[in-house]
Order: C-alpha cells, then sequence, then structure tokens
C-alpha cells in the first residue's frame, strides 16, 4: 500500500507555514511575471485609458508580489525564531542558543534568504516609482518587475524539465536529503525504510548560526550591501526605458539620483563589510583585494563613473552615450558579480570558501545575466547611432573634459579588477590552469595608486573649472591659494608623518607619497572650493563634499596600509634564537604569566575565560607601555574546536587611539589534549647546598626547615611540615625562590609540590632523610605550559579612511537631495 | 584626432599594459615534480599533507617555524612555513601551498588546507561569505 506510506504522518511537524510559504513563493513568481507583462503592454499602449489599466493592473499584481515577498519573510522568520526544525532553512541556519539578534542574520545566511532580502528591496524600490515614476513608471518598473520574476525563480524550488529551478527556502528537513543516511531516524534503523513518525523528536537541535557570523556587523551590512545591490537596478531601467521609448535624452535626469542613492548605498555597504572584516574576522585588515570585495567595488566604481558623466550630459549635452554605457553595465557587473561569488567558480582563490551549487545553479545564474542584460546591450547598439552627441570638442580648460578622464579611469580601473578577478572564468572557459600570481596584493595596490593619484588630482582641480571652459586668470586666481596650502601641508605630513613603506620597491614608496600629496591637495582644494566657489552653501556643496571625504578615504587607505606595521615580529622566539637568515616571523608566542617584549611594549598572556554565554574564549593579553607604563587589556576571543568542529576560529580586538589602532589576534593556541600531563617525576638526593641541574639552568637547595607546632586540628598529634626552599637560576637570567613542602598530617604524607610557570618546572618534596638530605621530585613539562600565538597589527590613521566613508556618504546624500529638488 | 580620443588611447594602453603584465606574472598550478624541475619560480602547488612522515612545529619555541613533508602521486618534498601552523592542518586532506621551491625544500608563503568533507568544514569555520551558503545537502 504505497499510498498509505506516502502518507504516514510525523508527529511534532508544523506544516502550515510552510505550506503558506510555498503558496506566497509561487504567487510572488506568477505575480511579477504578470507585473512585468502588464506594465509592458502600459509602455507600449498609445492608447491613454488603455494605457491606464494596463498600469492600474500592473500596479495590483506588483502589490500582490510585494505582499508576497514580505510575507514569505515573515513566515521564514517565524519558522526560525520559533525554532521549527521540520524545516531545512531553521535546521540549517539557526539553532536553539542563537540571541534574538541573530536570528535575522540566521536569515541571510543562506542563499535563498540573501535573494529574498534583494527582492525586499525591489519591492520597495519599485513602491517608491509607482509613486513618484509619473511616465517613467511603466517602461522602468517593466524592467524591474522582470528583474524580481528572475530573482523570483532563485527561490521556486520546482522542477522544471527534470531540471531544480532554484532552492527553496521552505523545504522539509526530512525532504533536504540530509537525513537519508540517519539510520537511527529510520524505521528498523533502515535507511531504506521510510522515516520514523516522530522522528522529529530526535531532531532537538540546529546547526546554528556559522560562528564568525555571530556578529552585528552581520545583523546590519547584508540589508545595506543588498540595498546597494538592487538599488542599481534603477539606473538600468531607466536607461533601457530610454532605449526602448527612444526618450533617449529624457532619461538622464531622473535617473542621475538613483544613481547617486545606489552609489551611496553600495559604497556603505562595502564599507561596512571592510569595517567588519577589520573590526571582526581575522583577515588582518579591512580590504584583501578578495574577489568577493572586488566583485561589489568594480559596480560601484562604475556607478561613480556614471554619475559623473550624467552630470556632464546635464550641463554640457555631452557624454550621453558613455552614461547609456555606465547605467547598463553597473547592474550587468552586479549580476555577474553574483555569478562569481556564488557559483563556486572562484574556488581556490578567495578567503572565502564559495559552495558549488552544481550546473544547474551555474547555468540558472548565466540565463538570469543573460536574459536582464542582453536584450539592453543589443537596443544600445541599435540605438547608438541616435544618441544625441555633440561633435565639437571640448575645451582642456572646461570642467567636462576632465570629469569624463576621471570617469573613464574609474571606469578601466574597474573593468582592470573584473580581469584579473576573473582568471578562474578565464581558466573554465580556455581550459587553462593559470594561478594567480605571487603577489596579486601588491599588483591591485601598485595599479591603483596611480588611479588614487589621477583621481585625486581631477577631483582636485575640475571644481574650479566651469562647464564649457575657463578664462584662465580666474582659475588660477581660484585655486592658486588652496594648492599652496596644499603643497605645504603634504610637505609636513610626509617630512614628519615618516611614511615608509620599505615591503616593495623604492618606486611604490614614492608613489605613495605622491598619492598622499594628492589626496591631500583633493581634500583642501575641495574644502576651499566650498567657501570660494559655493559661498559657503552647502545646499550646493554635495560634490565638493563628497570629493573631501573620497579625498580622506584615499588619505586613510594610503597612511593606514603603508604605514601599517606588524608589531608581534618574533625576532628570538622564546627560548631558541632562530638560525641565520631566518626571516622573524608575525607571530608571537606568549607563554600564561610571562611578560614578554613586544616593541614599545611588555605584553602578558594573563588569562582565558570560558564565556558564560557562549562557545567563544576570550584571551586576557594586557599591554603595558615600557616608556610610561601605561597598560590596558585587550580580549581577542576565539571559538576553540565549536560545534564539535576542530580548529580555531579568531575574532581580534582592538585598541583604538586617535592616531592608530592597536589590534590583535590569536593565531593559535596550546593543544588542550597536550596539557594532559605525561612527565614523570624525576627523583634526586640532595643536601643542603647541592645543585642541580635541568634542560634549562640550575637550581640550589637552600636549607631544610622543619615546623613544629602545627595546628592539631589540621595536622593532628606528631604531625610534621618539612620545607626545601631552593633557589632556581635560569639560562634566561632570572631567579626564582621555591619551596616544596611535606607535611605529615595524621599519619598520612602529603606532598604540596611549587611550580614555576615560566620554566616549566615542578618540584616536590618527596622524602626528608634523617643525615639532612631530602628527596627531590622535579618534573620537566610542557603540560603546565599554556600559551597563545597572536598577531598584532598597528594600523594607523585609520579613522581617516572611516570619517572619510561617512563624508562621502553625506556629500552624495545632498547631492541627491539637491538633483530630487530640481526635478519640481 | 581629438584629445579624448588620445586620453582614451592612453588610457587604455595603460589598462592592456596592467593586464599583460598580470598574465605575465601569474603562476601556476603544479604537481611535486613539476615544482622541483622548476626551482626558483613560485608556483601553487597541490599536494596531501605526509601524515606519516614527522610534523615538526612548536609553537613555544618558535611558533614562525613549521616543517612537514607533502606528498602527491609524484613524489614528496619537504616543505618549510614560515607561520603559524593552521588551525586544521593536521585533519587537512587536500593542501594548496604557495611558494618556491629551493636548495631542496620547498619555500611556502601560503598555505590553504582543504579538509576532508571539505566544504561543511570550511563553512563551519566561518569561511563561507555570508548569503553564499549552500542549502541542499
Amino acid at each position: 500500500m504505497g499510498f498509505q506510506l506516502l502518507k504516514l504522518q510525523y508527529t511534532g511537524e508544523h506544516l502550515l507555514p510552510g505550506q503558506l510559504g510555498h503558496f506566497f513563493i509561487v504567487l510572488s513568481l506568477v505575480a511579477s511575471l504578470a507585473a512585468s507583462f502588464a506594465y509592458f503592454k502600459a509602455a507600449n499602449e498609445s492608447d491613454d485609458i488603455q494605457q491606464h489599466l494596463w498600469k492600474k493592473l500592473a500596479r495590483l499584481f506588483f502589490i500582490a508580489e510585494t505582499v508576497s515577498i514580505i510575507s514569505i519573510f515573515a513566515i521564514l522568520f517565524y519558522i526560525i525564531h520559533n525554532h521549527l526544525f521540520e524545516y531545512h532553512y531553521a535546521w540549517k541556519h539557526s539553532n536553539r542558543a542563537l540571541e534574538f539578534k541573530y536570528l535575522l542574520a540566521c536569515f541571510w545566511e543562506g542563499q535563498e534568504g540573501s535573494f529574498l532580502l534583494w527582492s525586499f528591496w525591489h519591492c520597495i524600490l519599485g513602491l517608491i516609482i509607482i509613486r513618484w515614476g509619473k511616465v517613467w513608471e511603466a517602461p522602468v518598473m517593466s524592467v524591474i518587475s522582470f528583474a524580481q520574476f528572475c530573482l523570483a525563480t532563485m527561490v521556486t524550488g520546482i522542477y522544471f524539465l527534470g531540471w531544480r529551478m532554484g532552492t527553496n527556502p521552505f523545504i522539509l528537513l526530512r525532504e533536504s536529503g540530509v537525513l537519508d543516511n540517519a539510520p537511527a531516524l529510520h524505521i528498523d534503523f533502515d535507511i531504506n525504510q521510510p522515516l520514523k513518525a516522530d522522528y522529529l523528536s530526535s531532531v532537538k537541535d540546529g546547526n546554528g548560526l556559522n560562528k564568525l557570523l555571530q556578529n552585528y556587523w552581520m545583523v546590519i551590512h547584508p540589508p545595506v550591501l543588498f540595498l546597494g545591490f538592487a538599488s542599481t537596478v534603477v539606473p538600468f531601467a531607466f536607461a533601457v526605458a530610454g532605449l526602448w521609448k527612444n526618450k533617449l535624452a529624457e532619461w538622464a535626469k531622473p535617473a542621475l539620483p538613483w544613481t547617486l542613492f545606489s552609489a551611496a548605498a553600495l559604497g556603505i555597504g562595502i564599507m561596512m563589510g571592510a569595517a567588519w572584516a577589520y573590526e571582526s574576522l581575522s583577515f588582518g585588515g579591512y580590504w584583501a583585494w578578495d574577489p568577493v570585495e572586488n566583485a561589489s567595488l568594480v559596480p560601484w566604481l562604475i556607478l561613480v563613473s556614471g554619475i559623473h558623466t550624467l552630470l556632464i550630459y546635464k550641463s554640457t549635452g555631452r557624454s550621453l552615450r558613455a552614461s547609456f554605457l555606465f547605467s547598463l553595465l553597473s547592474f550587468f557587473f552586479i549580476l555577474y558579480s553574483t555569478f562569481l561569488t556564488r557559483t563556486g567558480i572562484l574556488g581556490d582563490t578567495s578567503v572565502h570558501a564559495f559552495t558549488g551549487e552544481g550546473d544547474s545553479f551555474y547555468i540558472h545564474i548565466l540565463l538570469f545575466l543573460a536574459i536582464l542584460t542582453l536584450p539592453a546591450f543589443v537596443l544600445f547598439v541599435i540605438r547608438y547611432r541616435s544618441i544625441p552627441s555633440i561633435k565639437k570638442e571640448e575645451e582642456l580648460s572646461s570642467r567636462e573634459f576632465w570629469m569624463f578622464i576621471g570617469s573613464l579611469v574609474f571606469f578601466l580601473s574597474g573593468l582592470v579588477i573584473i580581469g584579473i578577478t576573473s582568471l578562474p572564468v578565464f581558466n573554465k572557459v580556455f581550459g587553462t590552469k593559470i594561478a594567480p600570481p605571487e603577489k596579486i596584493e601588491f599588483l591591485y595596490n601598485s595599479i591603483h595608486v596611480y588611479v588614487a593619484i589621477i583621481v585625486a588630482v581631477l577631483s582636485g582641480f575640475s571644481q574650479y573649472l566651469k562647464y564649457k571652459g575657463t578664462a584662465t586668470s580666474f582659475f588660477w586666481k581660484k585655486i592658486g591659494l588652496p594648492t599652496l596650502i596644499a603643497a605645504i601641508a603634504a610637505a609636513l605630513i610626509l617630512y614628519f608623518g615618516k611614511i615608509n613603506y620599505t615591503k616593495e620597491t623604492a618606486g611604490f614608496m614614492a608613489s605613495i607619497w605622491i598619492a598622499v600629496a594628492c589626496s591631500i591637495y583633493a581634500i583642501i582644494t575641495n574644502a576651499s572650493y566650498i567657501f570660494s566657489g559655493l559661498k559657503g552653501k552647502l545646499k550646493f556643496a554635495g560634490g565638493s563634499v563628497a570629493h573631501v571625504g573620497f579625498g580622506l578615504v584615499l588619505l586613510g587607505i594610503l597612511i593606514s596600509s603603508g604605514k601599517k606595521e606588524v608589531i608581534s615580529t618574533n625576532t628570538s622566539g622564546i627560548f631558541v634564537p632562530l638560525g641565520e637568515g631566518e626571516n622573524p616571523g608575525e607571530n608571537l608566542t606568549l607563554v600564561q604569566g610571562m611578560k614578554m617584549d613586544m616593541g614599545k611594549y611588555h605584553i602578558t598572556y594573563e588569562k582565558d575565560s570560558l564565556h558564560t554565554q557562549s562557545e567563544r574564549t576570550f584571551f586576557n593579553i594586557r599591554f603595558q607601555e615600557k616608556e610610561t607604563g601605561k597598560q590596558f587589556l585587550l580580549q581577542p576571543n576565539s571559538f576553540i574546536n565549536a560545534n564539535g568542529q576542530e580548529g580555531l576560529m579568531s575574532n581580534p580586538d582592538a585598541r583604538h587611539y586617535l592616531q592608530h589602532d592597536v589590534f590583535v589576534y590569536i593565531t593559535s593556541i596550546s593543544d588542550p589534549d597536550k596539557l594532559k600531563d605525561t612527565a614523570q617525576f624525576k627523583t634526586t638526593h640532595l643536601k643542603i647546598g647541592d645543585t642541580l641541574f635541568y634542560s634549562a639552568g640550575f637550581m640550589v637547595l637552600q636549607a631544610i626547615n622543619k615546623k613544629d607546632s602545627l595546628p592539631e586540628d589540621l595536622f593532628g598529634t606528631n604531625g610534621t611540615l618539612h620545607e626545601a626552599p631552593l633557589k632556581i637560576f635560569a639560562k634566561t637570567g632570572s631567579t626564582y625562590s621555591v619551596t616544596p613542602r611535606l607535611a605529615v598530617a595524621k599519619g598520612e604524607a602529603v606532598t604540596v609540590a611549587d611550580t614555576i610557570r615560566a620554566e616549566n618546572l615542578i618540584v616536590q618534596l618527596q622524602k626528608v632523610n634523617t643525615d639532612q638530605s631530602i628527596n627531590l621530585g622535579v618534573k620537566e613539562s610542557n603540560a603546565i605550559m599554556k600559551y597563545v600565538t597572536i598577531k598584532a597589527y598597528k594600523f594607523p590613521f585609520i579613522l581617516l579612511l572611516w570619517g572619510g566613508v561617512l563624508i562621502t556618504a553625506i556629500g552624495i546624500s545632498i547631492s541627491m537631495v539637491q538633483r530630487i529638488r530640481q526635478k519640481g | 584626432m581629438k584629445k579624448i580620443h588620445i586620453v582614451l588611447l592612453v588610457i587604455i594602453a595603460a589598462a592592456i599594459a596592467v593586464l599583460i603584465t598580470f598574465m605575465k606574472t601569474t603562476s601556476t598550478y603544479d604537481s611535486i615534480d613539476m615544482a622541483v624541475a622548476k626551482p626558483g619560480k613560485f608556483v601553487h602547488l597541490m599536494a596531501k599533507l605526509d601524515k606519516a612522515a614527522p610534523i615538526e612545529y612548536d609553537a613555544v619555541k618558535n611558533p614562525n617555524y613549521l616543517v612537514f613533508t607533502a606528498k602527491d602521486s609524484t613524489g614528496s618534498v619537504k616543505v618549510v612555513y614560515h607561520n603559524v601552523m593552521p588551525p586544521n592542518f593536521e585533519m587537512s586532506d587536500k593542501l594548496v601551498l604557495k611558494g618556491k621551491y629551493e636548495n631542496g625544500l620547498f619555500e611556502c608563503k601560503d598555505i590553504q588546507t582543504k579538509c576532508p568533507s571539505k566544504y561543511k568544514d570550511a563553512e563551519e569555520k566561518g569561511l563561507t561569505h555570508p548569503g553564499t551558503a549552500k542549502t541542499n545537502k
């Protein structure tokens, strides 16, 4: 009776949320497709009444889509929040111990959750366009609704011609395959039999959230980043609408504030990721030119190019073609980066591990990419000749000429980054096996130091130029003073700042110096332009403010990276000096309780504490400045063998100063297994004054004391206590005094050993002989030595970077508000 | 020719130069015999940890000195790594060793470890980028 088997009831399952979830997933798929169709009809309809009807219908569908996405969100959150582990998503990404604030983080830890987040932002942005989009609503929303449909296919999990389309977040644990090989959950312990009806009672807890993701950044970084991702569809959709409806000029104006918005959101999202990496992950910095980072940086660079060409177009009628290209490409690269980071194609090249979802996912995401962007590029090529342009050449003294060059530099820098990042794609396509170069970061850095120089200089002076042409005398009069101030400031900073980046060539260091000077120039000229050019009217100063911020970002990057120091340099090892020609390593071992010399600090690993709330262990590392004696405590932490997984996951801790951060994290710890003591005591016969050698020094017996008149309640009658004070002379030059004791209490001998941690030494008074000699037990053991290995950095002026990001975002926002106001 | 065209050419030439430089500096994925055959050249050595051979590492003496033997079907080589032993090193299944072979030793700059259940461990170690975690199986 197969039918009955299928109908087998499982106890304890809550199937309703999942059924509702499935319903909304299907609804969202259908509604988004219907909305894009209805909007398409509305956009192509010339009859006003028909158009209005189609638009009304489309809005209805889009609102149904929005309701679906929000419902999916709510249901999935309900499942996670109530620990309904019969659902694979909850089981996989959460557990009962998780704090409330991280429940959201588990939501977007998974592939499906992050696609839903992306969809959610599309909905919000779509509603804004429905409300204020006017004539643009129909064509723009038809593109966005179609993008929504593509995203919706990512979470359907429906089989279509034998091909599973996306993965469904509401799949049950028992349907996901993870229980298939668990005999204990099956009838008769046979995995070929169906699951036991009460299988769920054995699934007591979920897998939990990835340990390193249990961080407040994980709660806020993805939503902001995905807002940035999602918002790039809007400039794209405007460009497509312009091409499609043959409004080749009109789209630029409404697209500009959206492009600004997108650049601000994506930029903040990226830098939040950088701040997270800096603050909580042990990558040793905020930026590693990792493919994941590059993949989201490239669309941002192109967005910024797009902002500038749109501005040029607005003021001069030039650069419209470039504006089209950049608007289309920034969205294209968002999709391409999704392809890179989610299909597992990056493999070995990233510090992040990637999942291979298999070929179907691969094809799916490529289809998604092609179907959305290919028609747009085809339209662009067809319409290219009819896009308005100005034949006459730009003046050298015009603002637009230099702005355009800046945009080009940004654009090409983006192409170079994505080109290098795509090496694994190249390998896959051409079947080659090319590996990244030895110094990949240096390659990126050495290119971008020039990009920084060019962009900083251009952003510095081009504001002082007027569109279409500038009188030379006017330009020099205005820019002379700020240039002079910048030159002096740069000279002072370079002279006193001692930015000596000797890790690479002298030429590279010189480039860094030039770039530092140029970013100072950008900061000062743009800041003074707010007063001299705009008379302090902040309303119009968005561009200048953003440029000041960007200059600060550049300066912060150059100084913090150029002067970043590893301060945990291990020059000596602890006991054994390095052999000749060996480089000092970057990790330093700290034995518990032992003061170590590290640069301008003495540092001590004091203790560790198993945190009561979570599975992480905090290590107290005390820093003491040698000169001033000032102390502070850093508490880097690690998850040790958490969740039954071997290994160490470390989160750094940092001490923030105005000028620099001291940053430390744990790179290894003593093996807890080896802390089990296996060494034996060796017994030696000693008289007063005798010397005994051990592996790292010697000890001298000082005296043998006998104590009488002992408290009777502890020692009983005739209790004795012997003490054998010893002086220990270590090879390191240290001397120690120890006193092992032997008591006879209530007829029993009790030995009280003494320990010198730093020397790995335990001494035990075993017997006091009648001839004034003793039997001394000595044990040398690694077991008593608890240590951690740390890596510590000094990051100077990191605040410039974070401050710069903030100011840039503020500047872009000012511009955006200004551009929206101009509309009315 | 317009000024902007000249600029365009210069910038594109620079970009191409960069990409060519990049292609020239790229390295290769090699087996042990191939890495040994080109001493002094930076390679990505794909090998396994020889668990039968001793692993020399004492964090107390020197945390930046790890010596072990890597092997594959083409042979084995002694590897020196001047850094801390990676957390899951001893139980690793596959290693990607970035460095060069010189004077009978493979001087390793960077180690990537792959664990037996490759994906799972990486994920549990928090190396998965959020949003990319795989869901089914």
